[in-house]
């Protein structure tokens, strides 16, 4: 197959030869590595954000930011985990992952993969320059919001809506590819229905990004020509309507949520049932459960405006229906239960990080019902019980489901075991650090704290310096996380086995570990009984 | 191998033509919402068209109130304020009132006014005859003008709307988008009997 | 176990949590008002918080068997007790069990979310009116019936915010004029904005609505019991969406009526004074320290007390060409602001008086030294 790498002339200077290696390489392993390591690099960048807004917010008054360098913090923040941590590091392990589960040699299209990477690095400086540019960066929330983003945004939005752009490309050709790879390169025998479940979550959600990414595409594009070719789809005084804007947005905004969820299921999916030894519990109602999501998350934006003068048939639809979600989405949470019980479980570090994800992710579920209901929703809106029902889901949802894949196939990836000890002590700390942040945060909102503001009543001082703690302490979890790959990578303990758990099911534990840079290059063939998904008797 | 790249080839062209699609639906939503808040009035946001005055065989018994609301946007230096805060109204009946507006600034300042109504619901059952805010409005430094609305509410109107409240906010257009075509007022112009219907 | 036994247990745990608690600093009395959303002053607010309690108590019941069931067979399943994985991995009726219960469940919780809004939504025959026209960061509420009208602007100091000075209990909750209404009187708000969208929030009413630009939208409170309530804007609004707190005073009706009959006076009173001030000549001593009260509360935040501005959006006062040039110029930038950017029109929202000695004092102040006096009068004539 296509490998640009081997064909480099080798008589270069080295890091030259190194550099254009990674440049140019075609390889799903490796343009997989890039992603994850950028990945966790805008996630300490954007993770350094928050730890200035939660300094910010340790105590009431203004301690160390002006109001305008922390909205742009607030900013940031979300814009970089939204698109910089969150979708790279899961488009790095589709990279990664889809082609080994279905016994595939590569992605369907490898120069294509190289670009949609190569966009983002670009992407990212444009946005972060934004910081050092007169005006400052964009202030605005990363749901940027009109007219405060256009009519009032600073110069640098320019540069974030071309950011924005770049970012949208990059995902919805990532998207193309991961798709066309799953329709068309699937190991004779792999049957749709026989693919794993990260497999089909990723499917699922690269629907979603071609479906969404180019909304927002529409979205940033008409706040360009507002700003600048005389339009006004969202200035009132030409005709337009800001709250448009918010039905534009959340259009995309709602799977996009969904995207950054649909394959922490996935890997819970994949791993709870290794380290419980028996298999995935009701392997089609999860496949049913997961379109079901995809689909509703098209017809419930409307929740996210609810204050925002919606009439009342409309608020009672998008109820109705942001309600309905709690039913496919407990149905997986019911059948992860059901894949543990009367299993015989040990609990290494991904089973940990995978249980964290389905009990942690589930209170930010219920939260999510509470915030469904219109009446009770006019008292959560835009308070910090928002930010702490959208941080249970993301960071123990996309973050823990992120982390514990990583734990689990990373001695797949490099061949050497990451140190058991320090990943339950990462786990822990990790655990105690997510709910000493963000559970606080659920009785500042109820007491009456806006979300976004960068001082507070007194009235919320115990809670935002608890939050303010367990902030300090997740951020230096990461630190730990940094320390265990890199000590895993460079000194941990060799893997010989291609079967590094014992009970984990799939095509990728046949490959010997470390998996060689080209697997697969002749399809295996699967019975069956083979394949992950043996539930499968047609 | 051709098949299979033949079939992957149709995928990307298909899945690029859904991209493309998705991207043209987001413009396509801006002319869907206005059509739907047309037909529904959920942004409260009444007609642009002037319509002719009804009959008066249709005027109603019923009486609401209706009450009027101005507000400047930002970076507009005009003085802009309804003249009379509320009326009751028979429905059906051609009602008549004006606001007020003068500009403080040193130069001719261009105005665009947009109504709203509040509850939305009726939005679609208040009609103008006549109204400042279809056209530009201009003013010269200092000058001030008195801008009539008039306007019937449908006797249709749902039983349970008592009270109509209709605002309007003053925009400053922007020099580029001016449209000069009738002569700029520049003392205090008088209406009167200009738009009797 | 016996009955008594749990019962012991459970009323030790709880005495145990009111200790942890009492010793965070909260009496035991608190902790409902600490934890819970606020019941509020209205029947609204009373039947949302009812709505909260509702669906938090079925979230916490799914919570306790979805984990106890996850606890258990974490515990009893493992390896080491289990050793012997069980094989089954598929049953529709289970899943058609799991699916059916989940939704009755949600048809429960609908039903009452339902009738709360169509009551929250119906804002028919209000006894009053007020018109709440946001803009960076302040709000001006206009009674319609009674055509009065104010801005109502945070009141914490400067120094409170810089930790200079000690915090008080209403800490960014305080304005110079707060939103006056009645008991027992339905209150009609229409919500519209002069600048970006906000959002006007009382708790205790459990009413936020936002505030759009050319658009208005409603919402309706009655209440009951007099007092002062305190909420925030909750859409973020630009640099100090923080610092533009709703405070609402509750008057009982008769009290209501003699407070408008108070502010028509003062209305009334604020004209005379303004002839008065505009009939005579005013003195650079006389204005630069009103003009240095008015610059602190309305100017600073955005340009600095010191005048050095913060980048291009909010620029330096110091050594300005605008500052220190035509007066004419600088009184027409502060009158009417500058289109699309944070800078408003104070012309209505300050006095001929303060708008001449602010700009007196900016046009005197951070090394600026045009020597000029601004007359409330010329100010007068520029309106």
């Amino acid at each position: 197959m296509i490998a640009h790498a081997d064909t480099i002339p080798k008589q270069r200077h080295p890091l030259i030869a190194f550099l254009l290696r990674w440049l140019l390489t075609t390889n799903h392993k490796e343009i997989g590595t890039l992603y994850l390591c950028l990945a966790f690099l805008l996630f300490f960048i954007g993770g350094a954000m928050a730890m200035v807004v939660r300094l910010e917010l340790f105590q009431p008054g203004l301690q160390f930011t002006q109001p305008d360098f922390y909205n742009q913090m607030v900013t940031l923040h979300g814009l970089i985990m939204v698109f910089g941590a969150v979708m790279p590091a899961f488009v790095g392990l589709a990279n990664w992952l889809v082609p080994l589960m279905i016994g595939a040699p590569d992605m369907a299209l490898p120069r294509l993969n190289n670009f949609s990477f190569w966009i983002l690095p670009f992407a990212f400086i444009l946005l972060l320059s934004s910081m050092f540019m007169e005006g400052g960066a964009p202030n605005f929330g990363w749901t940027f919001y009109a007219p405060l983003s256009t009519t009032y945004g600073p110069p640098s939005t320019d540069y974030f809506i071309l950011g924005v752009h770049l970012m949208g490309v990059s995902s919805v050709l990532g998207a193309i590819n991961v798709m066309v790879t799953i329709l068309n390169m699937r190991a004779p025998g792999m049957t749709l229905f026989r693919m794993p479940l990260f497999v089909w979550t990723w499917l699922i959600t690269a629907f979603l990004l071609i479906m969404a990414m180019p909304v927002l595409a529409g979205a940033v594009t008409m706040m360009l020509t507002d700003r600048h070719f005389g339009t006004s789809f969202f200035e009132a005084s030409g005709g337009g309507d800001p709250v448009l804007f918010q039905h534009v947005f959340w259009f995309f905004g709602h799977p996009e949520v969904y995207i950054m969820i649909l394959p922490g299921f996935g890997i819970a999916s994949q791993i709870i049932p290794t380290f419980a030894r028996k298999k995935l519990f009701g392997y089609h109602s999860m496949v049913i459960a997961t379109i079901a999501i995809a689909l509703l998350s098209f017809i419930v934006w409307g929740h996210h405006m609810f204050a925002a003068g919606m009439p009342l048939a409309a608020e009672l639809f998008f109820m109705y229906a942001t309600m309905l979600i709690a039913v496919p989405t407990g149905v997986k949470v019911f059948n992860w239960v059901a894949t543990m019980w009367r299993g015989s479980m040990t609990f290494e570090t991904p089973m940990l990080f995978a249980v964290g994800f389905v009990i942690m992710f589930t209170i930010g579920g219920f939260s999510g019902l509470m915030l469904a209901l219109v009446p009770a929703d006019f008292q959560y809106h835009d308070t910090f019980f928002v930010v702490a029902h959208f941080h249970y889901v993301l960071y123990p949802g996309a973050i823990f489901g992120t982390m514990a894949a990583v734990y689990y196939w990373l001695p797949k990836w490099s061949g050497r075991m990451y140190d058991e000890r320090l990943g339950k002590i990462h786990f822990w700390t990790a655990t105690i650090a997510v709910n000493l942040t963000f559970f606080p945060m659920h009785f500042s909102g109820l007491a009456g704290m806006p979300r976004r503001i960068v001082d507070y009543s007194i009235a919320f001082a115990d809670f935002n310096m608890l939050s303010s703690i367990g902030a300090g302490l997740l951020g230096l979890t990461q630190i730990l996380f940094l320390y265990i790959v890199v000590k895993a990578l460079t000194s941990g303990e060799k893997v010989t086995d291609a079967q590094v758990w014992e009970g984990a099911e799939g095509l990728e534990w046949t490959l010997p570990s470390p998996a060689p840079l080209h697997s697969f290059e002749t399809p295996p063939v699967i019975e069956p009984d083979d394949a992950h998904a043996a539930a499968d008797r047609a | 191998m051709s098949k299979s790249t033949n079939s992957k080839r149709r995928h990307v062209a298909v899945l690029l033509l859904v991209a493309a699609g998705m991207f043209g639906f987001a413009f396509a939503l801006v002319p869907l919402y206005e059509i739907f808040c047309e037909i529904t009035g959920i942004n409260g946001r009444t007609s642009g068209e002037a319509v002719s005055a009804a009959p008066m065989a249709e005027v109603s018994d019923r009486e609401v109130t209706i009450q009027f609301a101005a507000q400047v946007n930002r970076g507009m230096p005009w003085e802009f304020r309804p003249t009379e805060n509320q009326m009751r109204v028979r429905l059906g009946e051609v009602n008549r009132t004006e606001y007020y507006a003068r500009n403080r600034a040193s130069g001719r300042v261009t105005g665009q006014a947009v109504p709203s109504v509040a509850p939305s619901a009726a939005a679609p059952y208040l009609h103008k005859v006549e109204c400042f805010c279809f056209t530009q409005q201009h003013l010269q430094a200092d000058a001030d003008i008195d801008m009539p609305v008039l306007f019937y509410v449908d006797p249709e109107l749902p039983e349970d709307i008592g009270t109509l409240s209709l605002s309007y906010t003053m925009f400053r257009v922007p020099e580029t988008e001016v449209v000069l075509s009738e002569p700029v007022t520049d003392s205090h112009a008088d209406h009167e009997g200009h738009y009797q219907p | 176990m016996t009955r008594n036994g749990i019962r012991r247990v459970i009323a030790t745990f709880g005495q145990l949590c009111s200790i942890v608690l009492v010793i965070f600093g909260y009496s035991q009395a608190a902790v409902a008002q600490v934890f819970d959303m606020r019941e509020g002053v209205t029947e609204i607010s009373q039947r949302v918080q009812n709505l909260h309690h509702i669906s938090l108590g079925v979230c916490v019941v799914v919570g306790i068997v979805v984990f106890g069931a996850m606890f258990y067979t974490m515990y009893a399943h493992r390896r080491s007790k289990h050793p012997v994985p069980a094989k089954f991995h598929e049953s529709t009726p289970v899943e058609i069990i799991w699916t059916i219960i989940p939704t009755l469940i949600l048809i429960g919780m609908a039903v009452p979310a339902t009738t709360a809004l169509i009551d929250i939504e119906d804002n028919s025959d209000p006894d009053i009116t007020v018109l709440v026209t946001a803009s960076q960061w302040k709000w001006h509420y206009q009674y319609v019936e009674a055509d009065i009208g104010f801005f109502s602007n945070l009141a914490t100091p400067q120094d409170a915010i810089n930790n200079l000075i000690e915090k008080e209990e209403t800490y960014i909750l305080d304005v110079d004029n707060p939103l006056v209404i009645p008991t027992n009187q339905k209150v009609r708000f229409l919500m519209t904005s002069g600048d970006v969208i906000h959002s006007w929030w009382v708790p205790d009413f459990a009413v936020k609505q936002d505030a759009v630009p050319g658009f208005i939208n409603e919402a309706w409170t009655r209440v009951d019991v007099p007092g002062v309530y305190r909420g925030q804007c909750t859409e973020l609004c630009g640099m100090n969406h923080a610092y533009m707190p709703v405070v609402v005073e509750v008057l009982p009706e008769e009290e209501f009526d003699a407070w408008i009959e108070d502010q028509r006076v003062a209305a009334a009173l604020a004209g005379e004074q303004a002839v008065a001030d505009r009939s005579r000549t005013w003195t650079m001593d006389e204005l630069m320290p009103i003009g240095e009260q008015v610059y602190i509360a309305q100017c600073a935040t955005c340009h600095l007390p010191d005048g050095a501005g913060q980048g291009i959006r909010y620029p330096a006062l110091a050594a300005s060409e605008i500052v220190n040039g035509p007066v004419e110029g600088h009184i027409d930038r502060v009158m009417n602001g500058v289109a699309d950017t944070e800078m408003q029109a104070w012309a209505p929202q300050l006095s001929d008086r303060d708008i001449a000695a602010v700009i007196t004092y900016e046009r005197n102040s951070f090394g600026n030294a045009t020597g000029d006096i601004v007359q409330p009068l010329t100010v007068f004539e520029s309106r």
